[in-house]
């Protein structure tokens, strides 16, 4: 092969890689110039952001159980893009898997934890499929563009969420007491996820999610489903043409992307450290905004499920590390969010540029190859 | 696109590597940069009292995180030698778990946790730290710890107290209320308020509209202008909307009672205010501390032990005859012989 | 039940309704040309928001109204430049970037507000206009014509815009890039030119949709909007891409909340049940939506980035 073919191949693809790297740099630099306006010192401030998620098995902790439900809903996120859907319900579904499985943890009599563990986790998923399977239905039948009813669907899961917390699940002790604090009972410990090292905080929530990510790599790579899927996104005409049913495709997509962003309910709330669900209102109070976290993080992955892990683990860092900056340099936890706002952007829209750069490589690659075979077959 | 898994492999390990060499200058003594109004200590790690507050709403709310901000800084400045870290707006329960297990690992002295939806974390954390200190409000639940307490507010006594003060002042003889939601501190109030409005058998109708939401300004002043519009001229609220009804109460005429903090700033239509002055709880709570005792209290802030005062808005012109039957109830209640019925 | 059909009650509850419709018509009608265009803009809360916390503060400073509604169709303007810039000159998806400005917007108005107010401050508001012999009217005089300027500006917005897209040459392109911009694209139409200006159009309005709001309730506070730029964006699709449809759903949508809240108010809606009323709106929305979307489609390259030889 040619060396000018070699280096072009090599510098765009590891540029590809560096230009989601450089958008994070480019928004924290902005972010340090917030900091320096707000008289906090940027070294000491990003110092505690590492340390606050990278430096340590606390913190390793806190970043891998932050990234879980991001990298769920970025699962999700990868599986309805692939059949060109988008998603944007993910924190209603969220709250809706985590109602179901709460709902179930109640009403079951304490069961082993075997038993019980898997009947939870499944019923979270169930519910958030029922809340992709709703805009999916509604997209593929009548029409309805997902974006609106994802939205809409939002906004009625987090009043369903607060009536329920309030109303026919709330802890009967909260009654006795008079307080009324919106949460459940705690919950039954058969429901409890298991820790991964005996004590500690890590559960077996992040292991979930890898193994998920896993099993949504073969399922769209490996299997006939995942095979329609990809279809139905590449062209629906032509999947149509190809004997692929097309409308219930779509619904499979965000069904499998509701069952995601359920699941990662589920599992917010029986790895929590209260071990019970609890409200104050809003669904980012539940969520910590994962349902559009979980979205960059499918982005930063290159929308690749296997590539979403160890995305989401850094994307985690980023918001975990965020947190320890605002308790070490005590700015407003406001400033975090719009850093985080920041992120997002520069990340999503440097996106083009990252996959034209990956584009050129693999078409410098093709070059290169066809280049040496034209070498190989020429007379001597 | 074909991706190898080595770069990002090489990322995760080169941030890792990179943290945790960063992460152990973090152990020596630091200084971290002063909060509004905090004091902060120049003297050795060890000596200075640090308090930490997590809290879900913004430190400048004018209801329930301002309450506790203020009076954590006043007492602060009265012990000197103090410093207090602050983690507002944290509404995700999840993350400020996280913040109150983070200042406790820090050695934090005292963790005060400004928000009932933080108990069930509060109770997995405190055991973990027997060192520390934890303050939960507004609760009455120490989880049987020892290093938990636990601090509400009767602020059904300050509500009485302006009901009857409002059904003396209000012609129409139609109260209206804006609530957030009818649950806790909030409806505490309500009823207390609703109780003193009805206590004097002045004929007055008090309705009460709950919006559903602490936050949504804009549905708490359609809802005040609904109150308006059934005739009131006299109301009263609770939760951070309230801004949104207050300002409508300035446009109609209508008064205003507040609660939580002083909001005498928002106009002259308020009359008065039941203003939470926690550093009355805070100061017991830290002589406490003081003396080894890290929990297992419950405190209350009311009228008798003045973590509860009626404030006045020196811009409004109050009748005499209406303060007094305030300063009656006042002194009724605080010394037993007035019920809210709460 | 009967209390609700008092004259005071019913028009209160229009006038309400009115109320609450208007930043959403406003925000929703920035976001109609920008989608007719071919582009979605999630962060129009986010530009809500600072818009809200600009105008906000401008009055504060200067104590006029006026100044307030400039600041937020400037800061409106800037921030729909800057989308245009993320969307349209950098292609980027356009469900999640919409996303990351709405969280930049909510953090830094939020921030902004702390550093530089700090305690809620009382702001005057827009005056109420009296139309001379209209706002006399009985009943209807009450309920339609005694609101302030920006509400009859917002309402005039409908027919203006309107008349731009179906009945100007701009209009026309706005269109014809929305359906087809390969085809635009050939007949010598600048897909990236309409597409700036249909999403800076998007952001002034949103941006002035903020500031309205935050003048009109006389305050600012963290989230003022609580999320109905959202809701402003769901009436795009609920209008069927068209103005008029826009101001329907708005109105539905205000009027639907006013009348919970009365109900309320008036004790007809126990308070156990006010989160299930709540969700009232949302689902009348869901349902209408499933009507509507029968008939009409949406713009073909709604949320496709454009590049020549795609």
């Amino acid at each position: 092969m040619t060396t000018a073919g070699a280096g072009l191949r090599s510098r765009s693809r590891y540029a590809a890689y560096l230009v989601p790297l450089g958008a994070v740099g480019t928004a924290l630099l902005i972010g340090a110039l917030m900091l320096v306006l707000l008289d906090a010192n940027p070294i000491e401030g990003f110092g505690a952001m590492l340390s606050g998620a990278f430096g340590g098995a606390d913190a390793l902790t806190s970043t891998a159980l932050k990234a879980t439900p991001l990298l769920f809903v970025g699962v999700g996120i990868t599986i309805a893009f692939r059949a060109n859907v988008i998603n944007i319900g993910g924190e209603g579904q969220m709250v809706a898997g985590g109602l179901l499985a709460t709902a179930v943890a109640l009403v079951l009599p304490d069961w082993p934890a075997a038993v019980m563990l898997p009947t939870v986790l499944v019923a979270g998923m169930v519910g958030g499929a029922i809340w992709g399977a709703v805009p999916g239905a509604l997209k593929a039948y009548y029409g309805v563009n997902e974006i609106l009813s994802t939205i809409m669907l939002n906004v009625v899961a987090v009043q369903l969420m607060n009536f329920l917390l309030r109303g026919p699940m709330i802890d009967p002790g909260e009654i006795e007491r008079g307080t009324r604090i919106p949460q459940t009972q705690r919950l039954q410990e058969g429901a409890d996820l298991p820790l991964l090292f005996g004590s500690g905080r890590l559960h077996i929530g992040p292991v979930i999610a890898a193994l998920v990510a896993v099993a949504a790599y073969i399922l769209l790579w490996r299997t006939p489903v995942g095979f329609r899927v990809r279809a139905v996104g590449q062209s629906t005409d032509a999947a149509r043409y190809a004997g692929i049913p097309v409308k219930r495709t779509i619904v499979l997509a965000l069904t499998l992307a509701g069952a995601m962003g359920g699941l990662a309910g589920a599992v917010l709330v029986f790895g929590s450290e209260s071990h019970r669900m609890v409200t104050d209102g809003s669904t980012a109070g539940f969520t910590g905004n994962a349902g559009f976290n979980g979205i960059v993080a499918a982005l930063f992955g290159g929308l690749h499920p296997l590539w979403a892990i160890p995305a989401s683990f850094l994307f985690g860092g980023l918001l975990v590390g965020g947190n320890a900056l605002q308790r070490a340099v005590q700015v407003p936890t406001a400033l975090i969010l719009a850093l985080n706002g920041l992120v997002v952007v520069f990340v999503v829209a440097s996106d083009r540029y990252r996959r034209t750069l990956g584009e050129r490589a693999s078409q410098a690659e093709t070059a290169a190859k066809l280049a040496a075979q034209a070498a190989a077959e020429a007379p001597p | 696109m074909r991706t190898r898994p080595l770069p990002w492999a090489a990322m995760v390990l080169a941030f890792v590597m990179l943290a945790v060499a960063c992460g152990g200058d973090d152990d020596a003594a630091d200084t971290t940069a002063a909060t509004d109004g905090a004091t902060t200590t120049a003297a050795a790690a060890d000596e200075t009292f640090r308090i930490a507050v997590v809290a879900p709403s913004a430190v400048n709310d004018l209801a329930f995180t301002q309450s506790i901000v203020d009076a954590v800084n006043v007492v602060a400045a009265e012990r000197g030698n103090t410093e207090v870290d602050i983690t507002d707006g944290t509404f995700v329960v999840e993350d400020a778990a996280a913040a109150i297990r983070d200042y406790a690992s820090q050695g934090y002295d005292l963790v005060i946790a400004h928000g009932s939806q933080y108990g069930g974390s509060l109770e997995e954390i405190a055991p973990d730290f027997p060192e520390v200190a934890f303050a939960w409000g507004t609760a009455a639940d120490t989880f049987g710890l020892p290093n938990v307490f636990a601090y509400e507010a009767a602020s059904d006594q300050g509500g009485y107290v302006m009901g009857v003060m409002a059904a003396a002042l209000s012609e129409s003889k139609l109260i209206g209320i804006v609530g957030p939601i009818e649950v806790g501190d909030a409806k505490l109030y309500v009823d207390g308020f609703k109780a003193g409005a009805e206590s004097n058998d002045s004929g007055v109708t008090v309705n009460v509209n709950y919006t559903g939401s602490f936050s949504d300004v804009a549905l708490a002043s359609e809802a005040a202008k609904a109150h308006v519009a059934a005739g009131a001229d006299v109301m009263s609220g609770t939760a951070q909307m309230v801004v949104g009804a207050v300002s409508v109460a300035n446009d109609e005429g209508v008064l205003w009672f507040g609660t939580q903090a002083n909001q005498s700033s928002l106009g002259d239509i308020v009359v008065a205010s039941q203003v939470y002055k926690w550093e009355v709880v805070l100061r017991e709570m830290l002589t406490a501390i003081d003396g080894g005792t890290l929990g297992g209290t419950t405190y209350e802030i009311n009228l008798a032990n003045g973590g509860e005062v009626i404030e006045y808005n020196a811009n409004f012109d109050l009748p005499a005859d209406v303060a007094q039957l305030a300063e009656d109830a006042i002194a009724g209640i605080a010394d037993g012989s007035m019920s809210t019925g709460q | 039940m009967s209390e609700l059909l008092t004259k005071a009650v019913l028009v209160a509850t229009i006038a309400g309704g009115i109320r609450l419709a208007v930043p959403l018509l406003l925000a929703s009608l920035g976001e109609t040309f920008g989608q007719r265009s071919g582009v979605l803009n999630l962060g129009v809360d986010g530009i809500m928001l600072l818009g809200a916390f600009g105008g906000y503060y401008a009055v504060l400073e200067s104590g006029d109204v006026w100044l307030g509604l400039a600041a937020g169709i400037v800061i409106g303007m800037l921030l729909g430049v800057v989308s245009a810039l993320i969307s349209v000159t950098l292609l980027a998806e356009q469900g999640i970037s919409g996303i990351g400005v709405y969280l930049f917007g909510l953090g830094l108005s939020d921030l902004l507000f702390q550093r530089l107010v700090g305690t809620p401050t009382p702001i005057p508001k827009f005056p109420k206009l009296d139309i001379p012999g209209l706002s006399d009217i009985p009943v209807i005089g009450e309920t339609l014509f005694q609101f302030s300027l920006i509400v009859y500006v917002a309402v005039a917005l409908v027919p203006i815009s309107i008349f731009v897209i179906n009945r100007t040459t701009f209009g026309m392109k706005v269109r014809s890039v929305g359906e087809n911009p390969e085809a635009a694209d050939s007949l010598g139409v600048s897909i990236t030119r309409v597409r700036w200006i249909t999403v800076t159009i998007g952001g002034t309005l949103a941006g002035v949709a903020g500031a309205a709001l935050a003048i009109d309730l006389g305050i600012f506070q963290q989230n003022l909007t609580n999320a109905q730029g959202f809701i402003a964006i769901a009436l795009v699709y609920f209008g069927a891409w068209r103005p008029l449809g826009v101001m329907t759903g708005a109105l539905l949508y205000g009027l639907v909340n006013s009348l919970v809240l009365q109900f309320k108010t008036l004790g007809i809606i126990p308070q156990s049940w006010s989160d299930i009323a709540a969700m009232a709106p949302a689902l009348i929305t869901i349902l209408a939506l499933v009507v509507v979307a029968r008939r009409f489609r949406q713009p073909a390259a709604l949320t496709k980035p454009f590049t020549r030889g795609t």
